[in-house]
């Protein structure tokens, strides 16, 4: 038996040595080398998007279609449906039947995609191609396209976001406009709140943090928070903006009945995204939303008239009231890809051809992503949506910087927003402090 | 001599290979399945790998941040721990209860056997979102017939109290598969052993703690091991309930944080796909994979040490 053993620990440690060796095998590494594919030759790409809706299926098509019959030579094969988790998948596994091209309709992402290079760098393309990204896409989407000065991924249409109203409502309340500072949109969604008992019969907006788009980002942009400092750590306690933030927000939830009573109304909203949400049944007459809302509200056959405004701003920031958050489709060229030159054509064609984007931009009802189509006389007329398209021009638009954790530091912010306005902690310093210090981990973590 | 110990030795060798040609496809399944995962789950454990690029030593990095600072894996342990001490006995408790009363139902027996074994049938996604649809606080019917008797209206899935409870029932509504294994063994209770209890004068409840109980011992360790097991992987019925009860169903791009509302229904392998598949952060994910398994095994062993008592004496 004593015999045995050496050899026994021999064995496990072959065995120990050869699992471990298998398992440093089977991590690939990704190619982020340069393009070098004849750009002339007949290729097929394949192109993974995360549309799914029909009438959204059959606009990216046609794009796909006219860029066909411009370039005869490449063919595309579009995989339609495709979420983030799918994305990242198809993007790791690399391989014969993996993307392309990719878009995702997650901007906060961008981070952990340029910094793990699993798109490939731009920059090349577009100065190659002699596209000067700063004379072509709005500033703010430029910003949530690229990481740390590399830029990998290009907006494919943008979401823009302010306040929808009922028309109906504000004219039964006897209000003339829709509210351009705080204090007057306070003012005006209690004058719209009309209590039930434990509920409301209407309730003038959903200050909640799972009111859906009422989220700490899409405030923020209202309130121009900065989220980190200059190196590059959570800055939400010492920065002024935030803290103005939570007590604006936590007020409201107070004038409006106080956290448990808005909770258990927002339990009976029907879901986001289907025909009964609760500004199409007019459970609340406001809504904090993206452009989409207005064609959505129709669709659903609302029974009022919808406006819609920018989103009011801090009193003390009045004259930059007009601006919201931007935030989009993004697209990119997956590193792995060996046919980087043709995938360049599809992005560049889809990004900043100005007629394929306002087509595409008028068929799915989303903000264009270029300075021409947001100019372009073709676009969709319609006031409710022309609203929006303002708000992606307006100079004070803005989106939340790009980490290399992704949005993992919203959905902290956001985490001890719940607390604060539910209750749960009151020291709004020590509480920030806390967000800043989680946020710090997670970013160390990521780094 | 010495050619009758080759004989011997070489006997002993196609001896040996026929041995392991027999026990080859147990051998290959279980290298490929069981131990080269759980290898590589140690080894990434230690390394910063994000899927894309090169992995690299940080030695017990990953595993500092999963224990004291990942902000989900302490909830979602305790989710899954209370999953376990109350979902487990529950079903089992449940399930035994069904199990008795359909072997003892003299006519339509069979239509309660489908019955209550159909609900096992219907897909975990679609009876889940009919769960969450029923028990809407505010819309669904439950609610409404709760209200209407004065027993008050719970939040279900949309309230961090309710929603365990709310996933215990859904479990509940779901026990067709134990109700079937209690049935065939308290069919298999010898018919005799009754008979003698009643003429010594037991009692129902006497009939079921010493004729019973002691019969059906290893297949309640069974649903319990089991139980406890499949609870240690729950994962598709807390995601989608959390996902259609927040009303962010459908939204690609948003921001979903598992274990709506407030983190209460999150799990433990909930936790793994987070940190793996959302944050890319697949070292981390490693280490609450392997505090899972160091989990479901101790569970177990526990389990079978402490009811081995259960066992009975010819098993």
């Amino acid at each position: 038996m004593p015999a045995t053993r050496p050899r026994a620990r021999a064995v496990a440690a072959v065995a120990a040595a050869a699992a471990l060796s298998l398992a440093a095998a089977c991590t690939g590494s990704n190619d982020t080398g340069a393009a070098n594919d004849d750009p002339d030759a007949e290729v097929t790409l394949t192109f993974w998007h995360g549309w799914s809706a029909p009438s959204e299926v059959e606009a990216i098509e046609a794009n796909i279609d006219a860029f066909e019959k411009e370039f005869p030579h490449i063919t595309v094969e579009a995989v339609k449906g495709v979420n983030d988790d799918k994305l990242n998948q198809g993007l790791r596994a690399g391989g014969d039947n993996a993307p392309d091209v990719v878009s995702s309709f997650t901007t906060d992402n961008v981070g952990r995609f340029c910094s793990s290079n699993v798109l490939a760098d731009l920059g090349p393309f577009l100065d190659e191609s002699g596209i000067d990204p700063a004379k072509t896409f709005p500033a703010p989407m430029l910003e949530y396209t690229r990481y740390e000065g590399k830029r990998c991924a290009l907006p494919l249409l943008g979401d823009a976001y302010g306040l929808y109203y009922n028309k109906d409502a504000f004219a039964e309340a006897g209000i003339d406009a829709p509210p351009k500072t705080l204090s007057e949109f306070e003012e005006v969604a209690k004058k719209l709140t009309r209590p039930d008992g434990d509920g409301y019969e209407q309730l003038g907006f959903m200050p909640n943090y799972q009111g859906y788009e009422t989220t700490v980002e899409h405030y923020g942009g209202q309130f121009g928070v900065t989220y980190f400092d200059d190196e590059g750590d959570s800055n939400a306690a010492a920065d002024p903006r935030m803290t103005e933030l939570f007590e604006w927000q936590k007020s409201m939830v107070e004038e409006l009945g106080g956290f448990e009573k808005l909770r258990r109304y927002r339990n009976t909203f029907g879901d986001e995204w289907g025909p009964k949400h609760p500004f199409h049944t007019g459970q609340v007459a406001m809504q904090m939303d993206g452009e989409w809302r207005g064609k959505m509200a129709a669709d659903a056959g609302v029974d009022f008239e919808i406006g819609a405004a920018p989103f009011p701003v801090p009193d003390d920031q009045a004259d930059s009231y007009g601006k919201g958050y931007l935030s989009g489709t993004i697209t990119g060229i997956a590193a792995t890809s060996g046919k980087k030159n043709a995938a360049w054509e599809l992005v560049k064609y889809l990004t900043t051809d100005t007629d394929a984007v306002v087509d595409f931009a008028n068929a799915i009802h989303n903000v264009p992503s270029t300075l021409a189509a947001l100019e372009s006389p073709r676009l969709n007329d319609d006031p409710v949506y022309r609203t929006f398209v303002d708000i992606a021009q307006h100079p004070g638009s803005s989106h939340a910087p790009s980490s290399r954790n992704g949005g993992a530091f919203l959905l902290t912010l956001q985490d001890y927003g719940l607390k604060y306005e539910s209750g749960e902690e009151d020291d709004l310093a020590s509480l920030l402090e806390q967000a800043d210090e989680q946020i710090d981990k997670d970013n160390a973590q990521a780094g | 001599m010495s050619a009758a110990v080759h004989t011997l030795g070489a006997r002993r060798r196609r001896a040996a290979l026929r041995t392991l040609g027999f026990l080859s496809p147990w051998l290959i399944g279980f290298s490929v399945f069981f131990a080269y995962p759980l290898g590589a789950t140690v080894y990434f454990s230690f390394m910063k790998y994000d899927g894309f690029t090169d992995p690299v030593w940080v030695g017990l990095k990953n595993w500092r941040y999963v224990l004291f600072d990942y902000p989900f894996f302490w909830p979602a342990l305790t989710n899954t721990l209370w999953l376990v001490a109350v979902m487990v006995t529950l079903r089992t408790v449940f399930g035994l209860g069904v199990g008795l009363l359909i072997t003892r139902i003299k006519t339509g027996a069979g239509v309660f056997r489908t019955l209550f074994y159909l609900p096992f049938l219907a897909p975990p996604v679609a009876a889940t979102m009919a769960f969450v649809f029923l028990m809407n606080p505010g819309t669904g019917p439950v609610n409404t017939i709760l209200d209407r008797i004065g027993l008050g209206e719970p939040g279900w899935f949309n309230d961090a109290q309710w929603s365990k409870p709310a996933l215990t029932v859904l479990a509940l509504w779901c026990i067709g598969d134990l109700m079937v294994i209690f049935m065939a063994s308290l069919l298999d209770v010898p018919k005799e052993q009754y008979e003698a209890a009643e003429l010594d004068g037991a009692g129902a409840w006497a009939r079921f703690r010493y004729v019973t109980l002691p019969n059906i011992r290893p297949v309640v360790l069974f649903a319990v091991v089991t139980g406890v097991i499949a609870t240690m992987q729950y994962y598709t019925e807390p995601i989608v309930a959390a996902k259609v009860a927040s009303g962010v169903i459908g939204g690609s791009g948003q921001h979903f944080e598992p274990g709506y509302p407030e983190k209460s229904t999150l799990t433990v392998p909930q936790s793994v796909y987070h940190l793996g598949f959302q944050r890319f952060d697949t070292g981390a994910a490693c280490v609450v994979a392997l505090v899972l398994f160091v989990l479901a095994m101790a569970f177990t062993y526990v389990l079978m040490r402490r009811g081995s008592g259960f066992l009975k004496e010819d098993d």
